[in-house]
């Protein structure tokens, strides 16, 4: 039989009412993303250096394109990483 | 004419006359094949993400010039004759670049500038004013540092 300890929810947890999803480059009105710029890219990477997707950022679809852009411009230049370890 | 901004790697095992006088001379083919040099910004020597035929340092050289089209194209060749660079880019830049390159120029960048003008604003675009503060804090400094 489920003791207190158990149950976890009374109700379900209603996951319609999640925060929206926002594309940060509309709302702020950046309409340039620079590619030698490092410490800005880093937030659209995970800790191996892949590219994170839109589904996680909030990216609409024409900046999550700038943005893979960029990150693949500063890889190709050495100011990204490829693959990683611990890049965070 | 259009605008362009070129990087260029020069391996970390040179010394810097050299590449002074490497930069020198490319610049002088720019100009020679009709270009107009708007900005250079000389990071000096940096770390690499990775090794590049063993090099693991590099000199940085990003130039922002004003060309007609076949500019590029004969600048490349020159990049990939030349054993002393590891790596090159050159991107075209449309307008919006063009104005970033501008403000990051003048030390603007805009955001900052942007968040006194208008302080009213709702508490999300404050955050996201907060993110891209942060990039011009990063990427302002970095520079100077390199250069020291």
């Amino acid at each position: 039989m489920a003791t207190a300890k158990d149950i976890r929810y009374l109700t379900t947890p209603k996951l319609s009412q999640l925060p929206k999803k926002y594309c940060r480059f509309k709302k702020a009105g950046i309409r340039y993303i620079d590619y030698k710029d490092p410490d800005f890219l880093l937030k659209f990477l995970n800790e191996q250096g892949k590219i994170l997707p839109r589904r996680l950022t909030g990216n609409s679809l024409k900046f999550q394109r700038r943005v893979a852009q960029a990150i693949k411009r500063a890889r190709h230049l050495a100011i990204l990483p490829y693959v990683t370890d611990l890049l965070k | 004419m259009a605008s362009y901004e070129n990087v260029l790697i020069f391996t970390g095992t040179l010394d810097l006359e050299t590449v002074k006088t490497a930069i020198g001379s490319y610049r002088e083919s720019l100009q020679s094949l009709g270009a107009e040099i708007i900005h250079e910004d000389f990071w000096g020597l940096r770390p690499l993400a990775y090794p590049i035929d063993k090099h693991t340092t590099g000199y940085y050289i990003v130039t922002e010039y004003q060309a007609p089209t076949n500019t590029v194209a004969r600048m490349e060749v020159l990049y990939k004759r030349d054993e002393r660079i590891l790596r090159f880019l050159t991107v075209s830049l449309d307008k919006f670049a063009v104005d970033y390159n501008a403000r990051k120029r003048n030390g603007l960048i805009g955001r900052k500038q942007k968040a006194s003008a208008e302080e009213a604003s709702t508490e999300e675009t404050i955050a996201a004013e907060a993110v891209v503060e942060q990039v011009t804090e990063s990427s302002n400094p970095e520079p100077t540092t390199q250069e020291a």
